[in-house]
């Protein structure tokens, strides 16, 4: 019973520590998505097709629109960025807009050159849907600020352009036009295909460097909750005829992985719990072999089957309150050891120690299934017991 | 499924026309071939035979640890035998007491401990009075001094006295010995058996003893016979 009862506790404790850590990876994922990407992201607008002319109502632009979803055809680029800004600011939830123009160029520096993306923006509204401000690794956001001529590196980038704040870049664009920009800072997302590509700069540079005078531009909105994003994308959407994609629906790949990677640790856990079960099942029906004779005794006294099924059912609770306490603790203590351990990822997110989420419903879920292991492995024993009947053993034991 | 019966107020037990079959197909024994008896209150009664002759068998069918194939048993007017389980098993808490050939104590228990395992059941006193009442019944018995002993540091004779104690716990109208001195010495067996005839005639409480000991059962108010089961 003491081996079920361990089995129990680190079945516990482990579930919990690896619970921890998958979904606060998850959370920290989502937190570096949205703080780059923003919550929310209109990059096209839809344009009605003939089938949809025929079907729209200008009463019910959602019911025209729910009925041409087959026939929906989406256009690069929002078309009156202002007007369009106007329409989001109307909802509620709503709590600020950036408006991007995007576009590819190529850096070259002394030393070298590379392919890379221009994000123009206007800094405040971009510090406003995202978390830019923070991942600044080297120079000065306001110097960026301050001059127009100035650009954002992503870190790898910088690297293998070897720049530095201070340095100067030449930006080559496709209709060839060539400009140099004072590199004012460096930035780590932490996510490499953002850090070795990106270019950030200033709204009306990159409309003139870019050729693009007019409208191609992109929003990225921030809303009150982020776990609404993907009702209020659907609302949007209906409302004002541009694709709104939500944060769950563009990391749709990499949040199914999370979901699959917390489901196997927690399955590969449970298997901790559920082998104690079977120990625990196997000693249980053990000791209603061999305390027949007692078991028979307190039959002979009064007891009726149900106090002697909850004999076994009492030891299996005790086993199971005794398990799950220690096994918290446990899994408290290793989770908080373990935010100590360093470690270094790049590539989807930046972090360089272990990133544990502390949530209550995951010492829940390891009760839930450490009670019903336990109580199947107490159970059937339980049955057992109370079914034999105390005049078989008796005359069994008589001389 | 308990009837009454209109047995006389003396009579605590009566049984009639019991026959019970063990085994099965070419095994199966017919035990008891329509077995008939009534207890009175405050007697005590032997049934003394050879073995195999059906005596503990019965023993069990009235202490409602077994069930009969055919036959009625009424245990203070009302009728068991054909009672659901859980009436039975709280007849056997209420109203009968048994002493088994083995002590049949349990080992994780003090002696005053394992008397009071009766009354928890019953619920009919407070945890004190329980106590009281255990240490009573084990002066009763002649071990008032030993009423912290676990039972493996208890003799032979003491042991199968706390289980004496221990069926009287819940002050029986009937008490079933099956050989309660089978494994005893000589001064033991007597003792148990004083003690059981104390408990009759002193307490009017009944004392049915199976016993193979016909010095025994000569010393008893009324002693069955039995053989081939059936009384002689």
């Amino acid at each position: 019973m003491l081996m079920s009862l361990a089995g129990i506790i680190f079945g516990v404790g482990f579930f919990i520590v690896t619970q921890a850590q998958t979904s606060g990876f998850q959370a920290f994922y989502i937190q570096t998505i949205i703080g780059t990407n923003s919550a929310l992201r209109i990059e096209d607008r839809l344009q009605a097709t003939y089938e949809n002319l025929a079907t729209g109502s200008k009463d019910n632009p959602a019911a025209f629109l729910t009925q041409a979803e087959g026939f929906r055809k989406y256009v690069q680029g929002i078309e009156y960025p202002n007007k369009l800004r106007e329409a989001v600011a109307d909802f509620n939830q709503v709590t600020a807009i950036s408006e991007v123009v995007q576009g590819s160029a190529r850096a070259v520096s002394v030393h070298n050159q590379r392919s890379a993306d221009i994000h123009g923006i206007r800094l405040d509204d971009h510090l406003a849907v995202t978390d830019l401000e923070t991942k600044v690794q080297l120079g000065d956001l306001n110097k960026f600020r301050f001059n127009q001529q100035s650009v954002l590196l992503g870190s790898k980038l910088a690297q293998r352009m070897r720049v530095v704040p201070g340095d100067y870049i030449v930006l080559e664009t496709p209709a060839a036009d060539n400009r140099r920009y004072l590199v004012a800072a460096t930035f780590e997302t932490g996510i490499s295909q953002i850090d070795k590509v990106r270019i950030f700069m200033h709204l009306n540079e990159a409309r003139s460097l870019m050729h693009k005078p007019f409208g191609e531009s992109i929003f990225q909105i921030a809303i009150q909750d982020n776990d609404q994003a993907i009702h209020l994308a659907a609302h949007m959407e209906a409302v004002l005829g541009h694709n709104v994609m939500s944060w769950q629906e563009r990391e749709k790949t990499w949040l199914e992985v999370f979901k699959v990677l917390r489901i196997s640790s927690a399955i590969t856990v449970s298997s901790i719990i559920l082998i104690s079960g079977l120990g625990m099942f196997n000693t249980l029906a053990m000791i209603a072999m061999e305390k027949t004779r007692e078991i028979a005794i307190l039959r002979s006294m009064g007891y009726t089957r149900q106090d002697i099924s909850r004999i076994f059912l009492w030891q299996g609770s005790a086993v199971l309150v005794v398990g799950t306490v220690l096994g918290w603790a446990m899994g408290a203590g290793v989770t908080l050891v373990i935010t100590q351990l360093p470690i270094r990822i790049r590539g989807i997110f930046s972090t360089d120690h272990f990133i544990v989420n502390w949530d209550i419903a995951h010492y829940g879920w390891a009760t839930v299934i450490a009670l019903i292991v336990v109580m199947l492995a107490s159970y059937f024993p339980s049955k057992k017991a109370a079914q034999l009947e105390p005049g078989d053993i008796i005359r069994g034991t008589a001389g | 499924m308990s009837a009454h019966h209109p047995t006389t107020p003396s009579v605590i037990l009566k049984a009639s026309n019991l026959h019970r079959y063990l085994g099965a197909a070419e095994n199966r024994v017919h035990v008891l071939k329509g077995v008939s008896l009534e207890l009175e209150k405050g007697k005590m009664y032997s049934i003394a035979g050879p073995s195999g002759c059906g005596k503990s068998t019965l023993l069990y069918l009235l202490g409602l640890l077994d069930q009969q194939d055919q036959g009625d048993i009424w245990i203070a007017d009302h009728l068991m035998s054909m009672a659901c389980d859980s009436t039975r098993t709280a007849a056997r808490n209420r109203l009968i007491g048994f002493v088994f050939q083995f002590h049949f104590l349990l080992p994780e228990f003090t002696a005053e401990e394992n008397i009071m395992l009766p009354m928890r059941k019953q619920a009919g006193l407070n945890p004190t009075d329980m106590l009281k009442r255990a240490r009573r019944l084990l002066a009763q018995v002649g071990l008032g001094d030993k009423n912290k002993r676990f039972t493996q540091q208890l003799s032979g004779g003491e042991q199968q006295r706390v289980a004496v104690a221990r069926a009287l716990a819940n002050q029986p109208a009937l008490v079933l010995a099956d050989e309660p001195s089978g494994n005893l010495d000589v001064r033991n067996s007597n003792h148990i058996f004083s003690i059981l005839q104390s408990i009759a005639h002193e307490q009017g409480q009944t004392i049915l003893l199976v016993t193979h000991n016909p010095e025994l059962a000569a010393r008893t108010d009324v002693s069955l016979k039995m053989r081939d089961g059936t009384f002689v």
